[in-house]
């Protein structure tokens, strides 16, 4: 299926939703005022992928800001990867943070808490 | 005596005032405040956990202006635009303080007192279980709100938050609400 590109603004994060590789990436802020608006191809990407997932996925969210508009939307694309890895493959979920942004931390630990896919905390050192 | 806006406006206005506006609250506008306060954040030199807190305070505080602003009727337009809202931030020596106020009405004022009576009696844990409740069981309005903005902001400042209700009239109260943001975290 066709990738999902999509550039970074001030205010959304760029995209790249690879289907050939099983490879998700989210970076960089996301807050936009409205959240749906941005997050529905992605959402919709992914119920496409999740008919013919590759056997591992790998998913990697590096997000320097997100609201909380953002982090409803960003559920739900997690709960289409829960979808994904409750069948035959594997899903993983790299959240990043930056060096001693505990809050970041601690939203990536709240997603892990309701959502049932192996979660990774990879810390950024500059 | 009607509480007067454009006086407490220019009250807050001294000190060390690092952003403030009074006017329409627009996408546009919040990302020039954005834009303002990040670069201003720059010179001051703050220390990363600093500026990420307060320019998290600061989009969850405009955009809860931007959501849940009431279209003030005619009679009012003309002395103040329809999405009125007006902004502080000031840099004071141990925090930031991140001043918001806008119109409410009157019958919609209990609801958010009680609301954030309810965060403000909350402890760390129980906002942060509040926080997954709702991000977990709340769909979001078709304005975009999530009902999250005030249980992120008093997660991230681990503060109380402060407000008042001015009445106005017999329709509108003016809400304020104030946010602080220590330096020592």
């Amino acid at each position: 299926m066709e990738a999902l590109s999509i550039e970074g603004t001030a205010k959304t994060p760029s995209v790249k939703f690879d289907g050939q590789e099983g490879v998700i990436e989210i970076k960089g802020r996301s807050i936009p005022e409205n959240s749906i608006e941005f997050y529905k191809p992605l959402v919709e990407w992914l119920e496409e992928y999740s008919g013919t997932p590759l056997d591992l996925t790998q998913v990697n969210v590096q997000l320097e800001y997100f609201n909380t508009s953002s982090s409803k939307c960003i559920l739900d694309v997690f709960k289409k990867l829960e979808a994904i890895h409750k069948g035959k493959s594997e899903v993983i979920i790299n959240w990043y943070y930056e060096e001693d942004d505990e809050d970041m931390l601690e939203a990536g630990e709240d997603y892990e808490s309701i959502i049932r896919v192996p979660f990774k905390m990879i810390e950024i050192v500059e | 005596m009607s509480f007067d806006v454009n006086e407490y406006y220019s009250k807050l206005n001294g000190g060390d005032i690092v952003m403030s506006f009074k006017g329409n609250i627009s996408s546009e506008l919040i990302s020039n405040v954005l834009e303002v306060v990040e670069s201003k954040m720059d010179e001051y030199n703050e220390s990363s956990k600093i500026r990420k807190k307060v320019y998290n305070v600061l989009v969850e505080s405009l955009q809860n202006l931007y959501h849940h602003i009431e279209e003030l009727p005619d009679e009012m337009n003309k002395e103040y635009e329809s999405k009125f809202g007006i902004l502080v931030v000031r840099r004071e020596e141990n925090m930031y303080k991140i001043s918001t106020g806008n119109f409410i009405s009157q019958g919609k004022v209990d609801v958010l007192r009680n609301k954030i009576d309810k965060i403000n009696s909350m402890g760390k844990e129980e906002l942060k279980d509040m926080y997954k409740f709702i991000l977990n069981h709340q769909r979001l309005s078709e304005k975009g709100g999530g009902g999250l903005g005030l249980v992120d902001i008093a997660r991230k400042t681990g503060n109380q938050l402060e407000y008042t209700f001015e009445k106005f009239d017999d329709i509108y109260y003016f809400f304020i609400l104030d946010v602080y943001i220590d330096f020592s975290q």
